[in-house]
């Protein structure tokens, strides 16, 4: 006997509450909304937050890319991939402008959004307060009050011992002027670019039941001092081994035979990209 | 021409519990500032204070009788039952601090109040340095300037006696003394007129008390700053005080210059009080 699947594996009605809950994340920018995480597959903290705003987003006519701190092909985004095509049909992409709809984990990609694509991160963690403040009522009514200076007193903490902020992931950010929100632990090279992004940019947190987001043409602005300005991860006179760019995130990885350390683009599917035009290969 | 007082508490009223039939308005009730029936604490009945520039106000009381229960009400760490409470320098004291919103008190505890507590756990954040934890009332209160903070920071722990070379070391590795004194310069930081000290010399021993009463007596004389102490010890509050306030079950029973209360005490408890002192 064979069971016929609801078309993108959830119910019609847990799609809507989800849908419901996005349209208020987008109406709130940064805001953590709560929605009724469901069941999945695969366990919780292993992408279920993205999967199921996937899922409840995802139409016939829809492209769908799924990577795994900037790879298409790892375990993780291949099963993701597989999930949501095998519940619905939909055609995928590993190109970045191919695709109406991006689920990832971790890294914003290298090519830049166009209106009417979503980008969607999965998040462990969505509260950045947490580490500082346990609970969840205070870390409600610091949010309410707008009373973040906790986290720049973090960043204060990290100048005076290092020198430098030392969060290299997750890196805080101000949206909108307005919520303090965990960007997911994407490298904080990948901040800027939530900054005015001309696509929807949704995260979910399914293990900690909130979904938020930053739309389209948002101020975001990653937190920092007058004398201390944002920075980015620098690779400074580092380069990629296979392609030469050195304005994108890189890997840094060992040559196994001369024992050096080389880099390589962490963005696999934008590599290919830039090797195939370097070789005059289109498609 | 008289002279305003930059701090002025009205009527304060903080009550644990609703009250019933028996206990509200029938003070006779109360077995001291407990109602047998329904069980409500009167913390604080009908309390008026004021405070003038460059003084300092002593509050002295047995334990629970309701001072750290104004301290707090004062630093908002708690709301109030009913009163008025006004600070000169906060829109030239037209508003009831106690009935403000939460952004009017977070800013008028950021930048017009200083407050140590007797517990450095309560004021202090112990496992993140000094310099920071000196630096935390600055950003609350809008300073993003990471140079200007740690510069003041230096200045104040050179102030309150403690290492420049130790800035970086967290309050959680100091002794009791250096607690109070990094609490101190923490509350100094953004040069409040006002600062709050609840029993901040209980618990130290003998030498180390006379180092925080003596930096406490020399940030009031160079600085000018109006000091609201509260204590147990009566030697204390001589050493400190000009004026004096004693509290006893919620009420004030005695206020007065501090010599006057002290060596000639009107009250039943008071003269008690006096009189105990070993």
């Amino acid at each position: 006997m064979t069971t016929r699947r609801n078309f993108a594996f959830l119910d019609e009605n847990s799609k809507k509450e989800i849908r419901r809950t996005i349209l208020k994340a987008i109406a709130i920018p940064g805001y953590q909304v709560p929605f009724a995480s469901r069941e999945l597959p695969i366990a919780r903290g292993w992408g279920t937050g993205g999967l199921q705003v996937s899922l409840s987003l995802v139409g016939t006519e829809d492209v769908v890319k799924v990577i795994d701190q900037g790879s298409d092909e790892s375990v993780n985004a291949v099963n993701i991939k597989k999930m949501i095509t095998d519940t619905t049909g939909v055609t995928t992409t590993v190109h970045t402008d191919e695709a109406t709809l991006i689920q990832s984990r971790h890294r914003v990609p290298e090519v830049p959004l166009k209106e009417g694509q979503t980008l969607i991160l999965q998040v462990p963690i969505p509260e950045p307060l947490r580490e500082v403040e346990p609970s969840e009522q205070k870390t409600k009514e610091m949010h309410a009050h707008a009373d973040y200076s906790v986290s720049w007193l973090h960043l204060f903490e990290q100048i005076v011992k290092y020198g430098q902020a030392s969060m290299h992931a997750d890196y805080p950010v101000i949206v909108n002027n307005r919520y303090l929100m965990a960007p997911s632990p994407i490298p904080r090279f990948d901040n800027p670019k939530l900054h005015q992004n001309e696509g929807l940019i949704l995260l979910g947190a399914g293990r900690e039941k909130k979904i938020y987001a930053v739309p389209p043409y948002t101020n975001v602005k990653s937190i920092d001092f007058e004398d201390y300005p944002f920075e980015r991860e620098s690779f400074v006179g580092k380069a990629c081994r296979l392609t030469g760019a050195t304005d994108v995130y890189l890997d840094e990885l060992k040559d196994e035979e001369t024992g050096e350390a080389y880099y390589l683009i962490n963005d696999q599917s934008y590599m290919l990209e830039l090797l195939n035009k370097q070789e005059g290969v289109t498609g | 021409m008289t002279e305003q007082p930059i701090l002025q508490v009205k009527n304060m009223n903080k009550q644990f519990g609703t009250g019933c039939v028996n206990c509200l308005d029938h003070p006779e009730y109360l077995e001291k500032n407990y109602c047998p029936t329904c069980g409500t604490v009167y913390a604080c009945r009908a309390i008026n204070l004021e405070v003038f520039e460059g003084e300092i106000l002593g509050i002295v009381g047995e334990s629970g009788s309701g001072k750290s229960t104004l301290m707090q009400t004062l630093y908002f760490d708690q709301a109030v039952t009913s009163g008025e409470y006004y600070l000169d320098k906060y829109k030239s004291g037209q508003v009831n601090l106690y009935e403000a919103g939460v952004y009017q008190q977070k800013e008028v505890r950021n930048m017009l109040l200083g407050m140590v507590y007797q517990n450095p756990m309560l004021g202090l954040r112990m496992k993140f340095s000094s310099i920071a934890n000196i630096a935390e009332k600055m950003i609350a209160a809008n300073h993003r300037n990471v140079g200007e903070m740690t510069e003041r920071g230096q200045e104040l722990l050179d102030k309150v006696n403690i290492p420049i070379f130790r800035a970086k070391e967290a309050p959680q590795n100091f002794s009791g003394g250096m607690q109070q004194r990094v609490q101190i310069a923490k509350a100094l930081s953004n040069k409040p007129p006002v600062l709050l000290l609840d029993e901040v010399t209980t618990g130290l021993d003998l030498s180390v008390q006379a180092d925080v009463l003596d930096l406490i007596k020399t940030i009031q004389r160079d600085l000018k700053i109006s000091m609201i102490v509260v204590s147990h010890d009566l030697s204390v509050i001589r050493m400190l005080a000009d004026r004096t306030m004693v509290m006893y079950n919620g009420e004030v029973i005695e206020e007065g210059l501090t010599d006057q209360v002290l060596e000639d005490p009107q009250h039943a408890y008071t003269q008690q009080l006096v009189y105990s002192l070993l």
